[in-house]
């Protein structure tokens, strides 16, 4: 394989991220994913746009979020020095924030008036409906039973924002079938209805759009970064279901070769155990939620159900980017388990003082696994991209807790 | 000319209106289903669309989704389906066969083996649901070798722009979905179908069929008034599933009684 001049000329005209990406959706929504795509072209070409969400970001969402030495990490690990890009402490608790500033002040501009998305943890639910309700818009929320479930608080906290959180039963009652509920529902209220979707996936544009607006996370960090030590990061490191947060670490380093890069996928029970969500790991190239990228998926091609402590990450699916990226091999894709994450978990919260989201708790465990092999200058980053208040109850029934 | 084509010719000529339904391959179970397709022409069945079971149907309702589940209990996969339609083939060489369905079980298969495969199984159409023609060049240089025809949809949604991206390179018919929304949820108004099919008319040879939201013989009468083929499937599936007992097992005469269903959906159909 020849190696690109360039990782950030992808994607083309169509949404391809080399092999992956496109628009596999039905032909009811593909005149709706073009007028997205052509909105939001038009809002990149104007300085306004810019400026109207630079204004949400600063004054709403709190950014920059601060890049933070932790030192008691780093010194109970022994080697690597570790910076905390603290995503946890934007309005809303987690990253997913930013794409949903980004695309609400775009539908908006659509002049539409109702907001549906998908949720897996909840993050990108309670961020959506934070939005909707800023906006005065009404927003519907799709999410698999199973999650409503594991994730009361968060359930709790976006109805409190005035949005509607319908109960998705079919299939694996989790994040992915949480998508097919709001996909059905696009398709049948395409005219006043903006699809938010939480990750750097769905059809084109939307893997492009979320990068963008999550690619403020890199340019931050790299600022940050010369500040505090006066030259870039030696790697970075994030969890990936979907991939919002992890590309948005990454997307501004992709071009410098000295910045190494870990994505860690959810490896559940164990790779070996049948029962994870690491896509690119585990996966073969599919079409799914109108994308082509790696998907867990049986032979006959039908989608296997993921699995992660971590309702975040429990996708069978991963952002075409991201496949594209694994397959150029510029990114290094790694897992951890629910057992190495629930450690994790715990490690940050008496070392740091933080509890991190689940989510999150799978970068931490790979950095507690990668950071002792190396030199005391190397200079890592990880996304905290979360906070874990929304899965103290999981992380009690893990302990056997009773709250 | 496909078997697609000569059956259109040979309606237009004796001035008739297609019928033609939908089921999900392997539901209720393999041999129930493949009891009610082989009757099929024989109640007045045009053409034939039979589905492709997927895990994560997002065109379809609840209708569609439950029969594909049924049909995966009964241990439906991709060579079983193309087995079936082979089987159809061995006493039926006229009525076409469309196989709908999703991408990814398709990619799945390997594109070109399973064009092929189709083929070979006596397949005439192909309708998949999430590859719209921005992303179907490459199923169609295979299908096009073969003689099988990619039928494009067309939606409440399709504008002037949109148009002419979904006639160029349609063959078979085109499917006029006739409401916006996922399968078996919504009614079809006469009125509005009138006027898209009219309003696509001329800017095609093809024939045109309706579908999604037509249940009753009824509506397919109506709607029939202005297409060229009325398709029925989710008010079938229904049918099927209102004749199960309580462990999903067919009841003994669900056969005659979807058969049933199914010529008076015709017959409506042919009214015209």
């Amino acid at each position: 394989m020849t190696k690109p001049n360039s990782f950030t000329t992808q994607p083309d005209k169509d949404g391809h991220f080399g092999a992956y990406g496109g628009r596999f959706v039905p032909e009811t929504l593909m005149p709706l994913v073009l007028a997205v795509e052509a909105a939001y072209e038009q809002a990149k070409a104007d300085p306004a746009f810019q400026v109207e969400l630079d204004y949400y970001l600063k004054h709403y969402v709190g950014r920059p979020s601060p890049l933070f030495y932790a030192q008691r990490l780093t010194e109970h690990l022994g080697g690597a020095k570790i910076y905390l890009k603290r995503e946890e402490l934007n309005h809303t608790g987690a990253h997913k924030i930013n794409h949903c500033m980004g695309q609400i002040l775009l539908a908006k501009r659509m002049g539409k008036t109702r907001i549906i998305a998908e949720t897996g943890a909840g993050q990108h639910g309670v961020a959506t409906a934070t939005v909707a309700a800023l906006f005065n818009l009404p927003c519907t929320i799709y999410m698999g039973e199973l999650d409503i479930e594991r994730q009361k608080p968060n359930v709790f906290r976006m109805r409190l924002l005035g949005a509607e959180v319908k109960a998705v039963t079919s299939g694996s009652r989790s994040l992915k079938d949480a998508m097919n509920g709001a996909l059905r529902d696009w398709v049948a209220n395409v005219e006043d209805t903006f699809y938010i979707i939480g990750t750097v996936g769905g059809p084109h544009p939307y893997p492009m759009m979320v990068r963008d607006f999550q690619s403020v996370i890199g340019r931050e960090t790299r600022a940050q970064m010369m500040e505090a030590e006066g030259r870039l990061p030696d790697s970075l490191v994030a969890c990936v279901g979907g991939g919002s947060n992890a590309i948005g670490l990454f997307y501004d380093f992709l071009n410098d070769p000295e910045v190494a890069m870990y994505a860690v996928e959810a490896a559940g029970l164990g790779l070996d155990s049948g029962k994870h969500a690491a896509t690119l790991t585990g996966g073969h190239m599919g079409i799914l939620h109108g994308m082509r990228t790696y998907f867990l998926q049986n032979e006959d091609g039908q989608i296997e159900e993921a699995h992660s402590i971590s309702a975040g990450l429990d996708y069978p699916g991963i952002g075409p980017e991201h496949a594209w990226l694994f397959d150029q091999k510029r990114v290094t894709y790694v897992s951890a388990t629910d057992d190495e994450s629930v450690e994790a978990f715990q490690l940050c919260a008496k070392m740091e003082g933080t509890l991190p989201a689940l989510e999150s708790a799978h970068a931490l465990a790979f950095v507690t696994r990668f950071a002792p092999t190396l030199p005391r200058d190397h200079l890592m980053v990880v996304n905290l991209s979360g906070r874990g208040d929304k899965d103290i109850f999981t992380i009690a029934d893990r302990l056997g807790v009773v709250l | 000319m496909s078997r697609i084509a000569t059956r259109f010719a040979a309606l237009k000529a004796a001035n008739r209106k297609a019928f033609i339904t939908f089921t999900s391959a392997g539901d209720p179970d393999l041999e129930t289903f493949s009891a009610i397709l082989a009757a099929q022409p024989a109640a007045g069945v045009d053409l034939i669309e039979i589905g492709m079971p997927f895990s994560d149907p997002v065109a379809d309702g609840p209708a569609i989704e439950k029969a594909n589940l049924r049909a995966f209990a009964a241990g439906i996969n991709m060579k079983k389906i193309l087995g079936i339609v082979a089987d159809f083939r061995k006493t039926n060489k006229d009525t076409p066969i469309i196989l709908m369905g999703y991408a990814n079980p398709v990619y799945a298969y390997g594109l070109e083996k399973f064009v092929g495969d189709a083929h070979a199984s006596g397949v005439d159409g192909l309708i998949i649901a999430d590859l719209p023609p921005e992303e179907d060049t490459e199923l169609r240089s295979f299908a096009v070798k073969k003689n099988i025809d990619v039928i494009r949809l067309l939606t409440p949604t399709t504008d002037e722009k949109r148009l002419p991206v979904v006639l160029n390179g349609a063959s078979g018919f085109l499917y006029y979905v006739s409401v916006a929304g996922i399968t078996g949820t919504k009614q079809a108004g006469v009125e509005s179908v009138r006027r898209a099919v009219d309003a696509i008319r001329p800017h095609t040879n093809l024939p045109i069929g309706v579908g999604f939201g037509i249940a009753t013989p009824e509506q397919a009468q109506e709607i029939a008034k202005h297409a060229d083929a009325v398709i029925v499937g989710s008010a079938i599936v229904n049918r099927i599933a209102a004749n199960l007992d309580d462990a999903g097992k067919a009841k003994p005469g669900l056969v005659g009684d979807v058969l049933g269903f199914i010529q008076a959906l015709a017959d409506a159909t042919h009214r015209n």
